[in-house]
C-alpha cells in the first residue's frame, strides 16, 4: 500500500434522484465537518422529481478548498444506470464502493473495489418496508465511515444535526448506518490509502450555509417587507427560506400578524410588478428568480429604472439559453441583467462571491436600491445558492437602514412645498421622492414610464428627455463609486493578473495556490459589482496580461471590461471560460492559463 | 366654481387634475368627471388616494383628476400587480385603478383575474370601448362578435365580458355602467371605493374617433337603445344618515365595511345583488337578448381582502423600522449557531 492520504480526498456518491440519498450525503458531510475537517459539498441533481441520476460530491481538504474537483478519489456507486460512466471519473488508484450485484466484468483494473450487497443488507436488516429504500442510503454512510475511520460520535452528530426537527428519525438512521459499518468491519481489510483524522483550528467559528439561506437572512436583516416570487429552480428556496424565517422572526405570537408579505405571484411579470408597486409605496421590496424569470421581468425592470423605483431582484443564475439546464449552474445572465430592458436601460448589479456576501449583499441591496432609487440585481448562482458552504458566522449589521432621499410631510412644510421629483438639487443625479400617503398637498406626483420632466409632468420635449437621461447617467456614475469595490490581492507582484467574480472565486483561489506552488504566483482582482469600478482598468494597467475567468460561453464580463478599457489596454485582456453547467474546477483555470503563458512567454 | 366644502374640508376643485388630452367627446372624459364627483362627495383625502393605471387612453386619465394625489402609470396590462404591491406596502391607501378593455381583457387578462382571486382592496375601473384608440382603432378582446371597425373590418371573435369573468372568479363587487349615465356611475364608484376587496366596475365608454358609428356595439346610440338597468343605485356614505324614502319591498339596503350603505331601487326584475348565480343569469340573459345590463350585479359585503388574508399588521408595512424588522442580536446569534 502507498503512503496514506489524510484529509485530502473527494468522495462522489452516484445515486438515484428522490431515493433519499441527499439526506445520507448531508449526514456524511456534517459528520466529517464535526471532525474539524473543512468540507465542500456539491450537489449535482437533475430537473426531475424521482428516478433520474444524481451525484453528490464531497470534497475534503486540509486547506479548505471549496471548488469542485473533476477527478474523484472515492466513488460510491449506487445507481446501476450510470455505473459504467461513473467509473471513468475515478482517478487511478481510487476507491469504488458499489452494489455487489453490479457487473465488474469490464471494470477498470487500476481501482480498489469494495463490493457491498446493499439491497440484501437492507432487506435483511431494515425491518420497515416503507423506510427501506431511504435507509439503504444510510448503509453506505456506514461503509464510508468504516473505510475512512470516521468516529462514531461524529456520525451520531451528523444524524442528530440532520434530523434536528425530526428527533424520532435519529435512531432508525443510526441503526442503518451501523449495518454498513458492521459490514465493513466484518468483511473488508483496508486496501487503499485514504483516511480521515480529526483536525483542530480549521473550522472554528465556521458554519455550513446555503447561499439562498444566506440571501434570505440578508433580505430579512435588510428590512424586506414585501417579497413576490414565482417558483423557479434554483431560486425557489430563497423565498421558501424567507417564508420559514419570517414565520419564526416576523410573526406576532398573539395575533399571528406578520410584519412581511411574501406572495407567490401568478408569473414573474406579476412578481416583479408587485415588488415595484410595493417599493413605490415605500416598502422594501424584492423578487427572486432565475434566467427565464428575468427574461419576463425585462419590461418592468425598464420601468423601475426610468421611473426610478427602488427594487431588489435576486437572480440565482442557471444555465441557458431558454430553459437550458435548469439544475446546472452558470454566470450567464451578467450582460443581460446589467442592461435588462429596451432603450438605454442599465442597472446596478451586485456579484456575491461567497455565501457571506450573499448575506451581506442580500441585506445591503435594499440600501443601494433606496439610495439610488433604482433596481438592484443580486446575481448569485445555483452553485452558491443551493449548495452548502463552509463560512464564518455572519456579522450583525451595525448600520441603520439607508432609506435614501425621501421627503416627509415636515420636509415639505420646511420647503414650502417647493420640490421636483426629478430635480437634481444635490448635483449627484439622485433626486428626492415622496411616498404615497404623505399628508401634504405638494407631496403627490405622477410616476410614469413615459417621458417626464423634472416635476414628473408628461413631456415629449427633446431637451427634457435628453436632460433626464443625462441626469440618470450622472446618478449611475454616483452609484459606480458607492458600490462594493473590487477585492484585490497583488501580493504576488506578478505581471499576470486574474479577474473573476461570483462563485468562480473559490476556483481562482485554488488555482492561484497551485500556480504559486509551481513557481508562478499571480495577482487577482475580484469584481463585486456593476457598473465596473475604475479600479478594474487600473489593475489591467498594472499587469501585462490579465485573464478574465467566468462561467459562461461568451465571456460576458470579459466583453464588459473591454468596453470599459482605454484602447491601449484592451489587448492585455484574455478570456478563460467554463460553461458545462458544473461548477468550475481549479484545473479549468490553471490549464488554459499555463497553455497561454507557454505561447506568450 | 363650487366653494362648498366636503367632508374632508375641500372644494370640488381640489379633485380636478390636468387638462385632458383625449379626444373631445370621449366617454373617458365623462368618467373622469364622474370620478371627480364621487371622490369629492365621498370626501376622500387626496393624500390617501393612489391612482393606478396601465397603458392606453384610459390609463392616461388618472392625470386628469385629483392632481395632488400620487399616481402610477405603469406598463401595459400590469396595473393589478403594481396595485397589489402598493396595497401590501400601505394598506391605508385607497387604491383606484383605471384600465381599459385592451389593458384588462387583452394583454392584462391574467393579472386582472389574479387580482380578483386575491381580492386586493382596490377599485378597478375598466373604461371599455372595445377598441385600441392610441394605436388607431384595432379591436380589443371586449369587442362584440360582428361589430364593425370604422374602416369596415368585422370582428370575428367572441368578446370577453370582464363582468362575467370577474363573477366566475368570485369577485366580491361586480358592476357595469355607461359613461353617459352619471346618475348610475357616480354612486357605483362611491360604493366600489367603500367596498373592501376588489371592486370591478366595467363602464362602457364609446370611442368617438374609432368606435362610435353604426357598426359598433359600444357606440352612444347602440348603448342608449340597448341599455337595461337592473336597479337604480344610491350610495350613502358612512357619515350620512340613511333615509329610505322608497316604497318598502322595492328597496334593498346593503351595508358596506366602513358603515356606508348602498340602496338599490328595483327596476324590472327583482335582482338580488348578493346572489352570484342570479348575477350570472342576468348577464347571460342580457347577452342573449342583445341587451347591455347595467347596475350593481354582485356584491359580497362580507368579503375578506388580501391584506387581511395575508395577516398584515394594522400599521402599514412601509412604516416598520429596524426594531420591527431585524432579528434581535440574541435571536441572530442563536440562529447562526444553528447552522453549525
Amino acid at each position: 500500500m502507498t503512503e496514506p492520504i489524510v484529509n485530502d480526498l473527494t468522495i462522489q456518491a452516484a445515486t438515484v434522484n428522490g431515493s433519499g440519498s441527499q439526506t445520507a450525503n448531508l449526514v456524511l458531510t456534517r459528520a466529517i465537518f464535526k471532525m474539524g475537517i473543512p468540507v465542500a459539498p456539491k450537489n449535482v441533481f437533475p430537473s426531475n422529481i424521482e428516478g433520474l441520476p444524481t451525484w453528490y460530491q464531497l470534497r475534503v481538504t486540509p486547506q479548505g478548498h471549496m471548488a469542485r474537483k473533476d477527478r474523484i478519489d472515492i466513488l460510491v456507486a449506487f445507481n446501476a444506470a450510470t455505473w459504467r460512466d461513473d467509473l471513468k471519473t475515478v482517478r487511478p488508484g481510487g476507491v469504488v464502493i458499489h452494489e455487489e450485484a453490479y457487473s465488474t466484468a469490464e471494470a477498470r483494473q487500476d481501482l480498489v473495489y469494495y463490493p457491498v450487497p446493499f439491497t440484501k443488507l437492507a432487506k435483511a436488516k431494515i425491518a420497515s418496508e416503507t423506510l427501506r429504500k431511504q435507509l439503504a442510503n444510510m448503509i453506505y454512510v456506514g461503509v464510508v465511515a468504516g473505510l475512512l475511520g470516521i468516529p462514531w460520535e461524529a456520525v451520531e452528530h451528523g444524524v442528530r444535526r440532520q434530523f434536528l426537527s425530526k428527533p424520532k428519525a435519529v435512531q432508525v438512521n443510526l441503526d442503518a448506518i451501523k449495518v454498513g459499518l458492521d459490514y465493513w468491519q466484518d468483511t473488508f481489510s483496508k486496501k487503499d490509502p485514504y483516511r480521515l483524522e480529526p483536525m483542530t483550528g480549521k473550522v472554528d467559528g465556521k458554519v455550513l450555509v446555503e447561499g439562498n439561506q444566506a440571501a434570505a437572512l440578508g433580505a430579512l436583516m435588510g428590512g424586506v417587507t414585501v417579497a413576490a416570487w414565482y417558483p423557479i429552480t434554483p431560486s425557489s428556496s430563497l423565498c421558501e427560506y424567507l417564508i420559514a424565517y419570517s414565520d419564526r422572526f416576523r410573526a406576532e405570537p398573539e395575533t399571528g400578524d406578520k410584519r412581511i408579505a411574501v406572495v407567490q405571484a401568478e408569473d414573474e411579470l406579476a412578481a416583479v410588478g408587485m415588488a415595484i408597486g410595493a417599493a413605490w409605496a415605500g416598502a422594501r421590496a424584492m423578487t427572486s428568480t432565475s434566467g427565464p424569470g428575468i427574461s419576463l421581468m425585462a419590461e418592468f425592470a425598464g420601468l423601475a429604472y426610468y421611473a426610478e423605483v427602488p427594487v431588489v431582484i435576486f437572480d440565482i443564475q442557471r444555465i441557458g439559453p431558454s430553459t437550458g439546464l435548469p439544475t446546472r449552474t452558470s454566470q450567464g445572465d451578467v450582460a443581460f441583467a446589467y442592461t435588462l430592458s429596451h432603450g438605454d436601460t442599465k442597472h446596478l448589479v451586485l456579484l456575491p462571491g461567497s455565501v457571506e456576501e450573499c448575506y451581506e449583499f442580500g441585506r445591503d441591496a435594499f440600501d443601494y436600491a433606496d439610495r439610488f432609487q433604482t433596481p438592484v440585481f443580486v446575481l448569485s448562482d445555483l452553485d452558491l445558492g443551493m449548495n452548502l458552504w463552509m463560512t464564518p458566522e455572519f456579522k450583525y449589521p451595525e448600520k441603520p437602514f439607508d432609506r435614501g432621499k425621501v421627503l416627509s410631510k415636515e420636509d415639505l412644510e420646511r420647503l414650502g412645498g417647493e420640490w421636483g421629483r426629478y430635480l437634481d438639487v444635490d448635483g449627484d443625479g439622485v433626486t428626492y421622492r415622496t411616498l404615497p400617503g404623505t399628508d401634504h398637498p405638494a407631496a403627490g406626483f405622477f410616476t410614469r414610464g413615459s417621458g417626464h420632466d423634472e416635476h414628473a409632468r408628461y413631456t415629449e420635449r427633446a431637451d427634457s428627455y435628453a436632460r433626464n437621461m443625462d441626469r440618470l447617467n450622472k446618478k449611475f456614475e454616483t452609484a459606480r463609486k458607492a458600490m462594493p469595490a473590487p477585492v484585490m490581492d497583488e501580493s504576488a507582484e506578478s505581471q499576470i493578473g486574474l479577474i473573476a467574480y461570483g462563485s468562480t472565486d473559490v476556483a481562482v483561489r485554488e488555482a492561484r495556490q497551485a500556480l504559486a506552488d509551481a513557481g508562478r504566483p499571480i495577482d487577482y482582482l475580484r469584481i463585486r459589482a456593476l457598473p465596473l469600478s475604475t479600479e478594474v482598468a487600473e489593475f489591467v494597467r498594472r499587469h501585462e496580461r490579465v485573464y478574465v475567468v467566468e462561467q459562461n460561453r461568451d465571456g460576458q464580463m470579459f466583453d464588459l471590461i473591454r468596453l470599459a478599457l482605454p484602447p491601449d489596454l484592451v489587448g492585455r485582456l484574455h478570456s478563460i471560460r467554463h460553461y458545462d453547467g458544473q461548477p468550475i474546477p481549479a484545473d479549468a483555470i490553471t490549464e488554459p492559463l499555463m497553455e497561454s503563458e507557454k505561447v506568450t512567454a | 366654481m363650487s366653494t362648498t366644502l366636503n367632508h374632508a374640508g375641500l372644494t370640488r376643485d381640489a379633485y380636478k387634475g390636468a387638462a385632458t388630452t383625449l379626444c373631445a367627446g370621449c366617454g373617458h372624459n365623462s368618467i373622469t368627471n364622474h370620478m371627480i364627483k364621487a371622490l369629492y362627495e365621498l370626501g376622500v383625502e387626496p393624500h390617501r388616494l393612489a391612482k393606478m393605471s396601465g397603458i392606453g387612453c384610459s390609463s392616461k386619465t388618472p392625470a386628469y383628476f385629483v392632481e395632488t394625489a400620487h399616481g402610477f402609470n405603469g406598463v401595459h396590462g400590469r396595473m393589478p400587480a403594481l396595485t397589489t404591491g402598493a396595497q401590501l406596502a400601505n394598506r391605508e391607501l385607497i387604491m383606484l385603478g383605471v384600465s381599459g378593455d385592451g389593458d384588462t381583457a387583452s394583454i392584462g387578462l391574467g393579472q386582472f383575474m389574479h387580482m380578483i382571486r386575491r381580492n386586493v382592496d382596490a377599485t378597478y375601473i375598466i373604461e371599455d370601448n372595445g377598441t385600441y384608440g392610441l394605436t388607431k382603432g384595432q379591436f380589443s378582446a371586449t369587442a362584440d362578435l360582428g361589430s364593425v371597425q370604422k374602416k369596415g373590418a368585422v370582428n370575428t371573435f367572441q368578446p370577453i365580458d370582464p363582468c362575467a369573468v370577474a363573477l366566475t372568479l368570485g369577485c366580491s363587487f361586480v358592476a357595469r355602467s355607461f359613461s353617459g349615465d352619471g346618475k348610475q356611475v357616480v354612486p357605483l364608484i362611491k360604493a366600489a371605493l367603500a367596498h373592501r376587496g376588489t371592486a370591478v366596475l366595467d363602464i362602457i365608454s364609446p370611442c368617438v374617433t374609432f368606435n362610435d358609428h353604426d357598426g359598433s356595439t359600444k357606440s352612444y346610440s347602440w348603448v342608449k337603445d340597448h341599455e337595461e338597468s337592473i336597479a337604480d343605485v344610491s350610495f350613502i356614505p358612512f357619515f350620512e344618515e340613511v333615509h329610505v324614502d322608497y316604497e318598502p319591498g322595492t328597496v334593498r339596503d346593503v351595508q358596506l365595511h366602513d358603515g356606508s350603505h348602498i340602496l338599490l331601487k328595483k327596476l324590472g326584475e327583482d335582482h338580488d345583488p348578493k346572489d352570484r348565480k342570479a348575477a350570472a343569469r342576468v348577464i347571460e340573459e342580457g347577452r342573449a337578448h342583445g341587451h347591455l345590463v347595467t347596475g350593481l350585479l354582485y356584491l359580497d359585503p362580507e368579503s375578506v381582502d388580501f391584506a387581511t388574508t395575508e395577516k398584515l399588521p394594522a400599521k402599514p408595512l412601509k412604516d416598520l423600522r429596524e426594531d420591527d424588522l431585524r432579528l434581535s442580536r440574541a435571536d441572530f446569534a442563536q440562529f447562526m449557531s444553528e447552522f453549525a
